[in-house]
């Protein structure tokens, strides 16, 4: 809170939770968005620049580091690095193999990236709050959210993403019929209640990807919200409460990455699934 | 908090990296697992069948060394013997060889004293004949007391 002196407590909270947005703004035409307002006004073809920005860099961090690693390895002896990897893919390898029922080369890669691309993005929230958006003001941007998980669309984003996976995999494996049957036939296998089956079976289907992202943006901003909390407070005291607080996050942030894509194997593995 | 495009443009970076990862980075580093994990299980394998052939060879050698033993003592036990017999063989021949010596020499002592005897036998009746002549002072008739004296002489 370094030039934070002279404004209030929720300008400075509303600064840190906004994004920087560049959309078709009504009366500015295709801008960077100068305030919430402007960024509310833009409507739906705004995009999050730090938000994109920021996820774009972790997932090629990702593939960056596990490619280099793939590229290196070796049956023999495994450097530093390899292991590193080699625990993490074998972690979700038996994570896919006790979800996931069935035969599927696409389900252990996709947790794989969903695990460590999520790790990777929930870990920039160690990063202290005040760092990123006090660096790109003294550069001329106006605000940097720098954690993409918590940006709904981001989270919702990843999660619509599962979400086409299941549908795809629910009419590949049953075939659209099979699927449409499952959607209508179950729980009440009776004619006479196909709609309400129908009605339940829907919302049970899209409760899926709203449920996962939300989960993760719900932990992962409410944890925000709790940092810059604490940012708030004299600076002789902040370390008081933001290390054990930071320290707890470090579970969070695992066991949050860890719930998304448990989650999303456990639906795709249910997608697989005949009833 | 406005949902927006950044939703769309999320999903599409997760499709890019979920299909990057399936293409280049999973199946080096899953390949790799897996084949380490076998060529662990195949040195371990090797090993423990080492060690057991390592056992094997042991109680050959053993076993080797036992027959060995044994068969050293045999042939120990056998030369033994066999130099025993020979002594024995030895001492036999020795023997009977004294033996033939003796009865060689046995026989020629007969011999010898044999010719003495009859020697002695001749030279005895010429004693007696001359003795005899001696006696009567006059000769005998040798062609006629021929059978006498010889008669006297067998009585030697």
């Amino acid at each position: 809170m370094a030039a934070g002196n002279e404004v209030s407590p929720t300008y400075y909270i509303q600064h840190h939770l906004q994004n920087l947005t560049f959309g078709k703004h009504p009366e500015n035409g295709w801008s960077l968005a100068h305030s919430a307002e402007e960024a509310r006004e833009m409507g739906f073809w705004a995009i999050h620049l730090d938000t994109m920005g920021w996820s774009i860099a972790m997932g090629l961090l990702f593939i960056w580091v596990f490619r280099k690693a793939g590229k290196m390895a070796t049956t023999g002896v495994p450097s530093g690095l390899q292991n590193a990897v080699e625990m993490v893919v074998e972690f979700i390898e038996n994570l896919t193999r006790a979800t996931f029922h069935g035969r599927n080369p696409v389900i252990a890669p996709l947790a794989l990236t969903l695990f460590v691309w999520i790790l990777l993005m929930n870990t920039l929230k160690i990063i202290p709050v005040d760092y990123f958006p006090e660096l790109f003001i003294r550069l001329g941007v106006d605000y940097m959210k720098i954690v993409p998980t918590t940006d709904p669309n981001a989270t919702l984003g990843m999660a619509l993403g599962v979400f086409c996976l299941i549908i795809y995999y629910s009419i590949k494996v049953k075939g659209a019929g099979g699927f449409a049957k499952e959607l209508s036939l179950t729980p009440f296998n009776h004619w006479a209640l196909i709609p309400f089956n129908l009605v339940l079976e829907i919302i049970g289907l899209l409760v899926k990807p709203l449920g996962l992202g939300l989960r993760l943006f719900g932990n992962m901003f409410a944890g925000e919200v709790i940092f810059i909390l604490i940012a708030l407070l004299p600076f002789w005291a902040i370390w008081l409460l933001d290390v054990p607080w930071a320290i707890f996050h470090i579970l969070v942030v695992t066991l949050q990455a860890f719930i998304f894509t448990t989650l999303s194997v456990v639906y795709l593995s249910a997608a697989h699934e005949h009833h | 908090m406005n949902i927006n495009m950044t939703l769309i443009g999320q999903t599409i970076a997760f499709a890019i990296f979920v299909w990057f990862c399936i293409k280049y980075v999973w199946p080096p580093i899953s390949s790799a697992l897996h084949e380490r994990q076998k060529k662990i299980a195949d040195g371990l394998d090797a090993a423990s069948r080492a060690s057991r052939d390592l056992e094997l060879a042991q109680e050959q050698a053993a076993q080797t060394l036992r027959e060995s033993k044994e068969q050293a003592s045999q042939i120990l036990d056998q030369a033994n013997k066999r130099s025993a017999q020979i002594v024995e063989e030895a001492r036999e021949q020795a023997r009977a060889e004294g033996e033939r010596l003796i009865a060689g020499a046995r026989a020629e002592i007969d011999q010898e004293i044999q010719r003495a005897k009859d020697e002695l036998r001749a030279q005895v009746s010429h004693l007696a004949v001359a003795g005899a002549e001696r006696v009567l002072e006059n000769s005998v008739d040798e062609k006629a007391h021929r059978k006498l004296l010889d008669e006297l002489a067998a009585e030697l």
